[in-house]
């Protein structure tokens, strides 16, 4: 009763040679490949194409909205729902509302890259394929794993798995989707 | 091969590799046997106190805020005291998890979990005290502006309410910044909890997490943005604080260099606060390698630092009193030296400026029980600071006629060894249920390191040794471009 295959995955115990690794599976041309690791290893997003700016964008853009509806806002507020005169003083007196605009900014800016990073990622999910792999509990602890999945055009259970071999890898495996 | 990172000091000790690192700061979440009787001890007065808390709350709210020391003229007391003390301890933790990352500055690392988890609890209980002292807290939605049928809006042009938006957003950037730190920290814990209901509450808290490439790529992205989010953040919360009494009229109030002396004091009492607590938990824990001496010595030596600015600041507001030839302002600094208060002033003047002087010798920064006993000196001193500066400019008012005398009641002080203890009893709890080490910090720190000679080994031996050994490759140009 054979499940059908999520990925081919390889582990390392070296992040050095999983970024070797990541940069001759790029070069060989497959594309849907991940690397799963303890903590970010520079250099394997750039490796295997995972670049992305999205999160930057979104910040900057939750920041702009933050800045500039706490600014409107303060204004319709003081100058128009509830204007108080106070010795003929301007009723829309901006420096003042720098502060408060400052800080729904920062407040937007803020939530906006947390929530798109989260969002990007698709997370929470709690469960994913990728978890059926074998000794997987070690990818957050010590272990580099890079695994390619089945969806990959270059994909093919049994060339994939001797090219991952050739790699050098400590030992490559099956995911069942 | 050089390693990617140029560091001359001993950040890990020990022949650590990343499994080593994983395991021990894991194993204290996961090995509830390891709390020790220190922390039953810690956690048990701190919830005995946080029971003062409730208490002093309790009667607050039937009787109003009389029970308090204000009065006429002094309408802030301790509450606003207690309020500028807390909010500065919190400070440090945000310097040192935002700040210093911005700075690229390896030794945050072993201690920014830490002091962010004591920057959401100091800020936590700062915000009782201005919650409190509107007297009907059920009503300090009042303080947003939302549409109401009252024909009232919140003053935008007011200090006051700048600080109810710089500290609702403190602490809600503070919270997430907190929260996406520790992401993959639960998603190891997670992975290597045996105990089913540990599994089910770290797996729901990790939200999935997997250390998918991708996902650390935006994660950086937005752990980057968030720290240049959260630099100007810190030092905008304690100017707004510092404008709530700069934009008065009040001799030692309307002080220009209110902003800055204030933010440094923050940092000051931060960095002590850190050391106190630091001090003893990574001996209960065995967390030398990771907390090493020069963590030790750079908290002092920052510590140092911001006590002479805060210092400097001291001596600037005498000199502007005395040079503005403004009366009010030359007796302001009378009644600081030698008014009723003066014990306060010159007590302040022993914590702040002389007791620190120590710190200049090595020696003293490698003597953790002195330095100890002087991160309790600091802190008592920065709350003089504020006590100096409340007390002695609304009891001695422009009219002698209005002049006053404030004491502190019984329910002042209960309620501030109330939040000592919440403090206390939030920190420890933390310290149980959560690793209080960043452990994906610390085994990229020791991959950074390590050179990319050592390869092919099952563990990362002597990782620390090779890194300082190596002073002949000081800025070779290969050695740098390792890095990127």
């Amino acid at each position: 009763m054979a499940r059908p295959t999520y990925a081919l995955i390889a582990e390392f115990h070296d992040p050095d040679d999983v970024l070797d690794a990541a940069e001759k599976v790029h070069s060989e041309g497959y594309r849907k490949v991940e690397a799963y690791t303890p903590f970010p290893v520079h250099g394997l997003a750039e490796a295997l194409d995972h670049e992305d700016s999205k999160v930057r964008w979104t910040a900057f853009i939750a920041g702009v909205i933050g800045g500039v509806s706490g600014m409107l806002m303060e204004i319709y507020v003081l100058a128009y729902d509830y204007p108080h005169n106070v010795g003929g003083r301007p009723l829309i007196s901006w420096p003042q509302f720098i502060p408060v605009a400052y800080e729904m900014t920062i407040l937007c800016a803020a939530f906006g890259a947390v929530l798109g990073m989260f969002a990007f990622n698709g997370l929470p999910r709690p469960h994913h394929p990728i978890f059926n792999a074998k000794n997987f509990e070690r990818a957050s602890q010590d272990k580099f794993f890079i695994g390619i999945e089945a969806t990959d055009p270059k994909f093919d259970l049994e060339a994939t798995h001797s090219f991952l071999r050739s790699l050098g890898a400590d030992d490559v495996s099956t995911v069942e989707a | 091969m050089p390693p990617r990172e140029k560091l001359n000091d001993s950040l890990i000790l020990g022949e650590q590799s990343y499994k080593t690192i994983n395991d021990k700061i894991s194993n204290i979440v996961l090995n509830q046997n390891k709390h020790g009787i220190p922390w039953f001890i810690c956690f048990v007065v701190g919830f005995g106190l946080l029971q003062l808390l409730g208490l002093a709350i309790m009667w607050l709210l039937y009787r109003g805020i009389g029970i308090w020391g204000p009065n006429n003229p002094v309408m802030w007391g301790w509450d606003i005291i207690n309020f500028v003390w807390w909010i500065g301890i919190g400070h440090a933790g945000t310097l040192i998890s935002a700040i210093l990352l911005l700075l690229k500055q390896s030794w945050r690392n072993s201690i920014n979990r830490f002091a962010e988890a004591m920057t959401l609890f100091a800020v936590s209980c700062a915000g009782l005290y201005p919650l409190l002292h509107t007297g009907r807290p059920y009503l300090g939605y009042w303080m947003f502006p939302y549409p109401n049928i009252l024909g009232m809006s919140p003053q935008f042009r007011s200090p006051l309410l700048w600080d109810v938006f710089a500290i609702s957003t403190y602490a809600l950037v503070s919270l997430i910044f907190w929260f996406v730190g520790l992401v993959p920290d639960l998603a190891t814990i997670r992975d290597r909890s045996k105990n089913p209901f540990f599994r089910y509450l770290f797996g729901a808290l990790a939200m999935g997490w997997r250390g998918a490439t991708s996902h650390w790529y935006r994660y950086e992205s937005a752990y980057i943005i968030l720290a240049g989010l959260s630099t100007p953040l810190v030092l905008s919360v304690h100017s707004i604080v510092s404008l709530d009494f700069a934009v008065s009229n009040l001799p030692g109030w309307h002080v220009t260099i209110f902003p800055p002396y204030f933010v440094a004091g923050a940092v000051y009492a931060g960095f002590a606060m850190v050391l106190t607590l630091a001090i003893p938990v990574r001996s209960w824990y065995k967390l030398k390698d990771f907390i090493t001496m020069r963590h030790i010595d750079w908290m002092a030596k920052v510590m140092l630092a911001t006590g002479l600015i805060v210092f400097y600041g001291y001596l600037c507001e005498a000199f502007f009193s005395w040079y503005s030839g403004n009366i009010f302002e030359r007796d302001m600094l009378r009644f600081r030296a030698f008014g009723p208060y003066g014990w306060a002033y010159w007590s302040l003047i022993f914590c702040n400026g002389v007791a620190i002087q120590i710190l200049w010798f090595p020696k003293v920064r490698q003597n953790l029980v002195v330095l100890f006993l002087l991160s309790q000196i600091v802190s008592v001193g920065m709350w003089l600071e504020r006590f100096v500066i409340i007390s002695v400019s609304l009891t001695r008012d422009f009219l002698p006629s209005s002049w006053g005398y404030y004491t502190p009641t019984m329910w002042d002080i209960m309620m501030f060894v109330g939040t000592i203890g919440q403090f206390t009893f939030l920190m420890f709890g933390f310290i149980r249920v959560l690793p209080m080490v960043n452990s994906f910090e610390m085994k990229e720190l020791l991959y950074r390191l390590k050179g990319r000679g050592h390869h092919g080994h099952g563990h990362v031996a002597h990782a620390t040794a090779g890194a300082h050994g190596d002073d002949s490759t000081a800025g070779h140009p290969a050695a740098e471009g390792e890095e990127n």
